[in-house]
């Protein structure tokens, strides 16, 4: 567990790193104490985003009707790519005092970058 | 320890005629409502009823093995050995939920291997692991769930008792808490219509009926609407599981009270920044694992719950 602050920065740079091209970025939206880090995120239409579980425990992403992962044991990932501009609320159907949201913006007007 | 002979066979006679328990844990009796800790039994301090008794085991989570505890298949074993070292055996086990911990065929198939070494009739309600297959607890219902209705409650009479098995670990909404929802709110109110408001009640579920903490989840939303069918009874008892710890409350006629699991400790409310698995001091886990007999001693209006660690 030691590594994923590591990891963690890794993807923020990698995420930053790819904010310009063409092609959409990633992000990353981190599991641990039973919160979604950050709670909320923005993004570009066509980004995916990846949840890494780092709780001992197992989690879920749900946001009905489109997104729905397995139960993500410890260290595992799921990655949902956002194409449509809109606020998606998600939580854990698991432990539904976890919630977050993901605040999808046009692709268009994006590359001021 | 008294006269009990070793003999395995289904008697309901030999607990009715004595419930001893051989342990550490705290007794509590129950007269009016009012409940009074006796203190801790230990060793083989008898407690003589006339009644009978059933046990409760929860959150097994079959599969787990992080750090807080790396063997829960050995945890659920000693568990039920001790089980089977009870002196005078009891009428059934009901189990309260997360038998496994990923809703996995094998995760089941290794719970019922163990928890079936008890030889007891075990009365299951799901916990919020036990659902999350790709069918959304498709292989609990058909392991679990013969003669139950919707998503797996159901009620039995057993000594006069009315219990009540229902299932707050579905269609969960978010920033909620555990849920029953409309059509077993209704089923339960048809369920005690009719019934003798002397009859003591037993219900159980998941995730506590009561608001335990629910800046963690720890409490049902529609649970009050639940209890309010059962005002009028005289004594009703609700067990729960989830928390992995033990809790008590007392409310008029109503007394909750929560199971340990067998698989892991939680902390208690507020005292840490989540509710995950606790690590404990590997000395330590076995203290705060345990099961629980609950001993109905029917003329008397007392009802008894006793809480042991599987050791300390």
């Amino acid at each position: 567990m030691t590594s994923v602050p590591v990891r963690s920065m890794a993807l923020l740079a990698w995420a930053l790193a790819a904010a310009v091209p063409a092609r959409a970025a990633d992000a990353a939206v981190k599991i641990a104490n039973f919160t979604f880090n950050p709670a909320e995120l923005r993004i570009k239409a066509g980004t995916k985003v990846t949840w890494t579980n780092e709780d001992d425990i197992p989690h879920t992403i749900v946001s009905p009707p489109q997104v729905r992962s397995k139960p993500l044991d410890t260290d595992q990932r799921f990655s949902f790519t956002f194409t449509t501009p809109g606020t998606f609320k998600y939580f854990c159907s698991l432990h539904p005092h976890m919630t977050g949201s993901i605040v999808v913006e046009a692709a268009t007007g994006s590359n001021v970058q | 320890m008294g006269s009990h002979d070793r003999d395995d066979r289904p008697s309901r006679r030999k607990a009715l005629e004595c419930m001893t328990w051989a342990g550490t844990g705290v007794l509590w009796t129950v007269a009016g409502g009012v409940p009074a800790s006796l203190g801790l039994i230990d060793g083989a301090v008898a407690q003589q009823a006339k009644g009978f008794a059933f046990l409760q085991i929860s959150d097994s989570h079959i599969g787990f093995d992080k750090p807080a505890n790396p063997n829960a298949k050995g945890t659920l074993e000693a568990a039920i050995g001790r089980v089977r070292a009870l002196p005078a055996k009891p009428a059934f086990m009901i189990h309260t939920g997360d038998i496994s911990h990923l809703s996995k065929s094998s995760e089941f198939d290794d719970a019922e291997g163990i928890i079936s070494q008890a030889r007891l009739d075990v009365h299951y309600v799901p916990g919020e692991h036990d659902l999350v297959d790709d069918d959304a607890g498709k292989l609990y219902k058909e392991r679990y769930g013969r003669g139950s209705k919707g998503a797996g409650w159901y009620s039995f009479d057993a000594e006069g008792v009315h219990f009540i098995g229902l299932v707050n670990v579905v269609n969960l909404q978010a920033g909620g808490l555990g849920n029953l929802g409309a059509e077993q709110l209704a089923w339960l109110e048809d369920d005690v219509k009719g019934r003798a408001a002397s009859q003591p009640i037993v219900v159980f579920a998941h995730i506590p009926l009561w608001t335990v903490y629910p800046d963690w989840g720890w409490g049902t939303a529609d649970g009050a609407q639940a209890l309010s069918y059962l005002k009028r009874f005289g004594s009703v008892t609700v067990l729960n599981g989830h928390i992995h710890q033990v809790m008590q409350k007392v409310e008029g006629n109503v007394t909750f009270h929560t199971a340990r699991s067998t698989a892991f400790p939680q902390p208690a409310p507020g005292t840490a920044p989540s509710p995950g698995p606790m690590k404990v001091p590997p000395e330590q886990l076995r203290t705060m694992l345990g099961i629980a007999t609950v001993t109905f001693q029917q003329n008397a209006q007392r009802l008894a719950i006793i809480d042991t660690p599987l050791q300390g």
